[in-house]
């Protein structure tokens, strides 16, 4: 541009280049900030026809709803109190659900490349079906159909090993409370870490210095586990006791308990997304191409340390970003909990904005925590996957 | 949504022997320059025995895989077909359909719903006509399907209407044929057939609602049923595309002010759930738009499910776009092409064709999120179920409706899928 300027003397400033591009961003931020302030202007007028401002004083006051799961909370807790219950809620089934949704499609992606056929079809056949009905149409199945027609009342509650009980007000199961003895127990644990992360160093040294691979990882895993278990026997007295849950007049007490609602929008995510992350797996296997495998066998490679040297590294690095956009999904999908009757962030937030009318400011908190979340998740997975990365260098 | 599968080397390996038909298929050997007959491949067929020993019973392993798998199946099988065949009440769907399908539309104006889908099924019959392939295999499905369903024992009135559609089709197929065949003519034609297309969206939606003075708007809107998820899809898909290619031109802008606020835009939507989105829209827009401006719920359904689908086909895009070679825009530019002509005729076509699997993805996406609708008092398909089950003489059929609904979504996500893996195949993405 600058050269034609010189020779052709000047270019008129409507048609300069860098003059137009200024223009135009000044006149799109223009439109931009005209349109969000028109619709601010609104929101102010309206909300001062209603005789409402924007204030966050309502989270102080009492909720006076009760929400049946989550952490210990009242009805005479304050709002905000709730809202941070429903975050628990919905960050608790989001964990959990990510947890067993790896496990589902990493088996079915596994399984999908089978050399058995009849494995094959099976995971082809559960992919494309989960994967082509809406999810919403799978919670409804699982909450409405499943667990509150097709169950039994709670004092025919089916019993499975363990023991645990299915009925319509869903799981209960043994869990695992602290005895007085734990505190003793809690100190081997603490020194098997300890020992643990030594063998780890050491290991990681001596291989190194070796220069060859070995499983450091896996000898620390097991120093940690025999003093772990060491201490179990040497402390007097049982550390850990068991809740088992017992079927009283109404209900069953003690125990864990999983709602219906949260069993429904488990089982219903899991399964989903799992189907998702399968076909995700499935392409980050086929992704390494199989000379792969066969330049590791002929370099005399044990199959295991093929899996862990050659295909995992690379099959992970092309899983990572889409897996995680599925947790994300995951995450974000909790959200239907609202239409199953699980407390989750976004039922108690509009059970807040019900109660109260603060509409503005709930949704500032409900978009502000979902973007939060997003955001921390995806942080944590860019490290990883930037570790990965590394590995493969 | 990861949709792309390996590409399949065998048809590629196949093909240039078959395209040359005439004679035998020969190949030149560059050792001695001479030609020879290729020979055919040698029988893939192997004796069943064999096959189940290599596929089922490999190893210990696989055979208790096998085994398990085989259970699996049987119990599920077994379960499944006992339960529809004895206890389960089928008779809910059929006295329940039109509420199911169209919801509360006035029976009196049904020829509208059909009107509609006649258009469609005859502009299916044209392009099948024009272009073969894949649309005649769509037009070939829908009318066996629709011609299938005439045989049910529907009333008379509605199987009469659903053969209409096969009867729409051919009407398409055949009136083309008495038109001239002139290349001229085939270029109007074809430009034509784009119009129409792009004709019937907008005609279809006022013939559905009706328009002042012509036709009565039908009250109610909100209570259409699977007519609503279809609805929804269609306008979400149709706005939602363009505006994701812009999202994606502007999130790849050289002006960092449009690039800071298309990131922005679709990093904010891509950050929460649709639902709080519907949320939004029907607490906080009387909020944000003065008095005189109330869109209905459907309308606010849908302008939500665009504008939050927007930001997802945008990523898609802007991966299509980032597998566009520097050395494209550059050759555009040293033909003389501006900016604008650039993207338009050399960026997109290849960007999009790259990433149809991620779209068609997207589509899919969108029509599955429809069912959130019911949210905002929306009666679709799945929420105007619960209406169903709320009438005492259908309690308890809650496994059958359920099972229709999945069924229906089934059906046309599928045939979404396994289209776009056609268009795929003919365009050969992947293969160039």
């Amino acid at each position: 541009m600058s050269a034609g300027r010189d020779r052709l003397g000047t270019v008129p400033v409507w048609r300069d280049v860098r003059v137009l591009r200024i223009v135009s961003q000044i006149v799109f931020l223009a439109a931009i900030a005209a349109g969000i302030w028109w619709l601010l202007n609104n929101l102010s007028t309206n909300l001062e026809e209603s005789g409402l401002n924007i204030a966050f004083r309502f989270l102080r006051e009492t909720a006076g709803f009760p929400i049946s799961e989550g952490i210990s909370y009242e009805p005479t807790n304050v709002n905000g109190y709730a809202f941070l219950v429903g975050i628990f809620n919905t960050l608790r089934v989001a964990v959990v659900g990510i947890v067993l949704t790896t496990i589902i499609g990493t088996l079915v992606g596994v399984a999908r490349l089978s050399s058995n056929w009849l494995v094959r079809k099976l995971a082809t056949l559960y992919v494309e079906t989960v994967r082509n009905i809406p999810l919403l149409v799978q919670l409804f199945f699982w909450y409405f159909a499943v667990m509150l027609t097709a169950l039994p009342l709670v004092k025919n509650a089916i019993r499975l090993p363990g023991p645990i009980y299915l009925s319509r007000r869903g799981l209960y199961m043994p869990w695992p409370t602290l005895t007085e003895s734990f505190g003793t127990w809690a100190w081997y644990i603490l020194g098997g870490a300890v020992l643990g992360a030594a063998i780890y160093a050491v290991r990681r040294i001596q291989l190194k210095r070796a220069d060859r691979p070995g499983f450091p990882l896996a000898w620390a895993a097991l120093g940690f586990v025999v003093v772990v278990i060491a201490g179990w026997f040497l402390t007097p007295g049982s550390p850990l006791g068991v809740d088992i849950p017992v079927l009283k007049k109404f209900n069953f007490e003690g125990g864990m308990w999983l709602s219906a609602s949260f069993s429904a929008l488990l089982i219903g995510l899991a399964t989903y997304t799992g189907a998702f992350i399968a076909e995700i797996v499935r392409a980050g296997i086929l992704a390494v191409g199989k000379g792969q495998t066969e330049a590791a066998r002929a370099l005399g490679l044990r199959r295991s340390l093929v899996l862990r040297l050659v295909i995992l590294p690379q099959a992970l690095r092309v899983i990572i970003p889409p897996l995680t956009s599925q947790y994300l999904n995951l995450t974000k999908n909790s959200s239907l909990a609202i239409l199953i009757g699980y407390y989750d962030l976004l039922n108690v937030g509009t059970t807040i904005f019900n109660q109260t009318g603060r509409a503005v400011e709930m949704i500032l908190l409900i978009m502000g925590s979902y973007l939060s979340m997003s955001l921390v998740t995806s942080l944590v997975m860019n490290w990883y996957n930037r570790r990965i990365k590394l590995v493969e260098r | 949504m990861n949709r792309d599968r390996p590409s399949d080397s065998e048809g590629r390996h196949v093909d240039p022997s078959r395209r040359d038909g005439s004679g035998a298929p020969s190949s030149w050997d560059t050792q001695t320059g001479a030609t020879h007959a290729v020979l055919p491949p040698p029988s893939e067929r192997i004796p069943v025995l064999r096959w189940l020993r290599q596929n089922l019973f490999s190893s210990w392993l696989s055979a208790i895989l096998t085994i398990v798998s085989a259970a699996l199946i049987v119990a599920l099988v077994v379960g499944l077909l006992r339960w529809a065949i004895t206890s389960a009440r089928w008779e809910v769907i059929p006295a329940n359909l039109k509420l199911l399908l169209v919801g509360t539309y006035p029976r009196a104006e049904l020829w509208r719903v059909w009107t509609t889908l006649y258009t469609i099924a005859f502009l299916v019959g044209v392009s099948s006509r024009l272009h073969g392939g894949l649309i005649r295999r769509i037009a070939w499905a829908g009318s066996i399907f629709a011609a299938a369903m005439a045989i049910l024992p529907f009333p008379l009135a509605t199987r009469g209407w659903l053969l209409g559609v096969p009867a729409s089709v051919g009407l398409g197929l055949g009136c083309l044929a008495c038109l001239a065949r002139g290349a001229r003519s085939r270029r109007w034609i074809r430009r034509g057939e784009i119009a129409a297309w792009i004709l019937s969206f907008p005609t279809g939606l006022i013939l559905l609602n009706g328009v002042g003075g012509f036709l009565p708007v039908i009250a109610g809107r909100n209570q259409w049923g699977f007519l609503l998820n279809l609805l929804g899809a269609v306008v979400g898909i149709g706005l939602s595309l363009p505006l994701g290619v812009l999202l994606a031109l502007g999130r790849r802008s050289k002006l960092p002010a449009v690039r800071l606020v298309c990131t922005a835009y679709i990093e904010l939507i891509r950050g929460v759930p649709l639902i709080s989105l519907l949320f939004m829209a029907s607490i906080m827009l009387q909020l944000l738009l003065p008095a005189s401006i109330r869109p209905d719920l459907v309308i606010r359904a849908m302008m939500t499910i665009t504008l939050f689908s927007a930001a997802y086909m945008a990523e898609n895009v802007r991966g299509g776009l980032q597998a566009i070679p520097k050395g494209q825009y550059e050759a555009a530019y040293a033909v003389g092409l501006n900016g604008v002509l650039t993207t338009v005729l050399i960026i997109l076509p290849q960007a999009l064709r790259a990433v149809i699997p991620a779209i068609v993805g997207q589509f899919i996406a969108l029509f599955k999120d429809t069912t959130l609708f019911g949210f905002i008092a929306i009666l679709e398909l799945l929420n105007i179920s619960r209406s169903v089950l709320g009438n005492l003489e259908w309690r308890g059929t809650i496994f059958e409706l359920y099972v229709f609904i999945g069924v229906v979504f089934w059906i046309l996500c599928y045939s979404m899928s396994y289209v776009s893996r056609r268009i795929e195949k003919t365009l050969g993405v992947g293969e160039r």
